[in-house]
């Protein structure tokens, strides 16, 4: 992985510095609130429900067994011991206090990590590819691009005040993992007919309150041009992305108002003045980045382990984990391992100090000392040997990363939602727990297959419910909470953007309402279809006329009450379910 | 009519004597009254007096954040000091306007930001052009000055300097 040098370390060191002066002020008072909270969003700081949340950066969610552990650190020392994984490949805190955020960020630069730019109307963590590097389908490993591109945007001095956030997302293979087509900018590494390697660039995707799949603007941009041309399309958009309306500030609405050909135009007329300058990047800079990620030292393995193969047959739960959680290897003899974060009862995403040290001793042990955050919040080993696979599982069960759901309807991405963030009109992790507890039958959900049901607590779509294929949005109604279902969504390969289904529904009714759809499913399937292929298919009619047909019962032991104590609007000094509190 | 009193220019506080026209309610650009002396005034009032405003040296012209520096077209280089208005920290458009006036219209002159100009912003604002800081006179102007040295070195290029970091210096490797 990426390694800092003194250049690094010391814009790491300057920042601390720059941000401890600035808490500093804040505390004493020279700094008022509403001069205080630009500086605050940009080093990943958010006032939530109960304390300040520190969202730190994972870039492109690439993490060493070293980082992990005083990640671990902080979450004790700083924390209620847990960490909670994000869509964007980060991890956040939820209980930080203001007067310790200079000392996680000076532990953080530590060990050549940081929180910039993780909020804020500025360019945040660029996305990519969990499995960058070992992926069979890979073209070109993106992990040196998005670096450079880290280094680019980070205290960009042009574009720290944007109409609102951007991001970047960058894949390199042909299967599309990073969700390009809902970023402010998607980047998908391709090669000319000559083989040289550039960039197929899309604009204006995104999802929030608008969602938007994003358009093309540019089939192919030489590797070397990419910054440059980056660059024009960001300061085109602060200069003409909408600034009196904060729902219409992405740039996706800006591509839509102007249309696609207008907006290139601009880009490339500012491009002109750029192109071939000093920000084009050089074959030695890409050189020194890309040598911090050669591969490891692989042994020469056969291409499959004949004790897995035995044990695929004799041993069910193993069976089960290697199906979901286990991933091709470019390499033979090995494997990528997710490592779930959705166990049953916990919340989507979290993760204690005591599974991060584990992980990373695991990683050490099984994976050359590094690790993934992926985008559905879990994480990845990326380069186990098959031989070890059953050792891995083991170790992985006795902590609790082992539940064999990955991509399964349980492996359900979640926002924060009501119970911490002051934005929600819902509560989603607690939906989330409940749908858990209904469906936690493996061999249920391994019959019904792929599916991801994403919820989010409100429009601004953290969960991307817009491209789950099961969405979940909660909405207000009159100071309740209520739940829209969207469905044939599709996060990409293609992207689509999922159709709600009808009315909203009720806490206690949502189990219900996907038990029906499953029903649907189960009856409409063709033989190997998805549930996302079923609906592109049949489109939504048949599932809209099964749910609605009858009232939705609602599930009475969501009506009990501590299930009812953790409604929105009651005190959160109730216990909730999740272990943090 | 304000006038800005002390500004910071070239990395130090000085006493200034411009002064800043911003249009009153009821004020319209072809009819205010330019007083005399050295005046910013709002681009429209250069544009729809410019004849008459031509022949002064001690005019200087300030953007609103949604004015393009295209609109001043060729008359940048007539300028002594032109200055740029952040209405308030989050509109980040100041920053777009002095990179284009520096980068793509050649403008040498001193650059000001004005409006809400604060300590941790500079630092930003310095990088892409401008030179000359009215800091919110609230604030103490001495202790702003802080906020251009927050950062000794930076990974891209900007006005300031053209380089990015890896073309500038041998960078280190993996270790």
């Amino acid at each position: 992985m990426y390694r800092y040098d003194n250049f690094d370390h010391r814009i790491a060191a300057e920042r601390v510095a720059q941000f401890r002066d600035q808490v500093r002020r804040r505390l004493s008072g020279e700094l008022k609130e509403d001069e205080f909270r630009v500086l605050r969003l940009q080093n990943g700081l958010y006032m939530q429900i109960h304390a300040y949340m520190m969202r730190i950066a994972v870039p492109y969610g690439l993490i060493s067994a070293r980082q992990l552990r005083k990640l671990a650190n902080i979450a004790r020392k700083y924390d209620r011991n847990f960490g909670h994984f994000t869509t964007r490949q980060n991890i956040q805190f939820n209980w930080v206090k203001l007067q310790d955020a200079p000392d996680i960020l000076a532990d953080l630069a530590a060990v050549e990590m940081h929180a910039n730019q993780t909020s804020g109307n500025c360019i945040r963590n660029t996305t990519t590819d969990e499995f960058a590097g070992v992926a069979p389908d890979e073209i070109v490993d993106p992990r040196p691009y998005a670096e450079i591109l880290r280094q680019w945007s980070t205290f960009h001095p042009e574009f720290a005040y944007l109409p609102r956030k951007f991001k970047f997302s960058i894949t390199g293979a042909t299967t599309d993992r990073a969700a390009i087509e809902v970023n402010d900018v998607g980047l998908q590494v391709v090669r000319n007919a000559q083989g040289e390697i550039g960039f197929r660039v899309l604009v204006g995707g995104g999802l929030g309150r608008t969602p938007v799949i994003g358009t093309e603007i540019a089939a192919f941009i030489p590797w070397q041009h990419i910054l440059t041309y980056a660059e024009s399309i960001v300061r085109v958009f602060n200069e003409y992305g909408r600034r009196d309306n904060l729902y219409k500030a992405r740039i996706k609405i800006l591509v839509k108002a102007i249309g696609i050909d207008e907006f290139r135009r601009q880009v490339e007329a500012d491009w002109k003045f750029t192109k071939d300058g000093p920000g084009t990047i050089t074959q030695s800079e890409l050189n020194r980045v890309s040598a911090c990620f050669t591969a490891p030292d692989y042994e020469k393995l056969p291409e499959n382990d004949a004790v897995v193969a035995a044990l695929l047959q004799s041993n069910k739960s193993f069976a089960n984990w290697h199906q979901r959680n286990v991933s091709a290897h470019k390499v033979p003899g090995y494997a990528a391992v997710t490592f779930s974060c959705k166990r049953t009862g916990v919340a989507p995403g979290d993760i204690s100090a005591e599974q991060m040290e584990a992980a990373a001793d695991l990683a050490d042990r099984y994976s050359f000392g590094e690790l993934r955050v992926t985008h559905m919040q879990n994480l990845v080993l990326a380069d186990v040997k098959q031989a070890d696979l059953l050792a891995l599982w083991e170790a992985a069960k006795a902590n609790g990363l082992a539940t064999p759901n990955i991509g399964l309807l349980t492996d359900i991405i979640c926002c924060p939602g009501g119970d911490y963030c002051t934005l929600a009109n819902a509560r989603s992790i607690t939906l989330a727990k409940a749908i858990a507890e209904r469906f936690d039958d493996i061999d249920y959900l391994q019959d019904i297959g792929d599916l991801d049901l994403n919820i989010s607590g409100c429009v601004n779509a953290c969960s991307h419910h817009h491209v789950a294929h099961i969405g979940i949005l909660g909405v207000d109604k009159s100071g309740e909470e209520w739940y829209q279902v969207t469905i044939g969504g599709n996060k990409g390969s293609p992207a689509s953007v999922g159709k709600i289904i009808g009315r909203s529904f009720s806490f206690a009714q949502i189990p219900n309402v996907i038990e029906r759809l499953l029903q649907v499913y189960a009856r409409e399937r063709d033989e190997g279809e998805r549930f996302i292929d079923t609906v592109r298919r049949t489109g939504i009619e048949p599932f809209v006329e099964f749910v609605y047909a009858t009232p939705v019962a609602v599930d009475e032991k969501l009506l009990l009450p501590d299930y009812e104590a953790q409604g929105k609007g009651l005190p959160y000094a109730v216990s909730l379910y999740s272990p943090r509190f | 009519m304000t006038t800005t009193g002390q500004i910071i220019k070239n990395k130090s506080v000085v006493d200034d004597d411009w002064s800043l026209l911003r249009l009153a309610e009821g004020d319209a650009p072809e009819s205010v009254a330019v007083p005399a002396g050295k005046v910013l005034v709002p681009l429209t009032v250069w544009l729809a007096q410019r004849d008459a405003l031509l022949h002064r040296a001690d005019i200087g012209v300030w953007f609103a954040s949604n004015e393009r520096v295209e609109d001043l077209q060729d008359d940048a280089a007539k300028f002594s000091v032109i200055a740029v208005d952040f209405p308030k920290v989050g509109d980040g458009r100041g920053y777009t306007i002095a990179t284009r006036l520096r980068t793509r219209f050649g403008y040498h002159g001193e650059l000001r930001a004005i409006g809400e100009v604060l300590r941790d912003q500079l630092f930003y604002m310095q990088r892409v052009g401008f030179d000359a800081f009215a800091v919110r006179a609230d604030k103490d102007i001495h202790d702003a000055l802080n906020g251009l040295s927050d950062f000794s070195i930076s990974y891209q290029g900007s006005t300031d300097e053209a380089q990015p970091l890896f073309s500038r210096v041998e960078r280190g490797v993996a270790r």
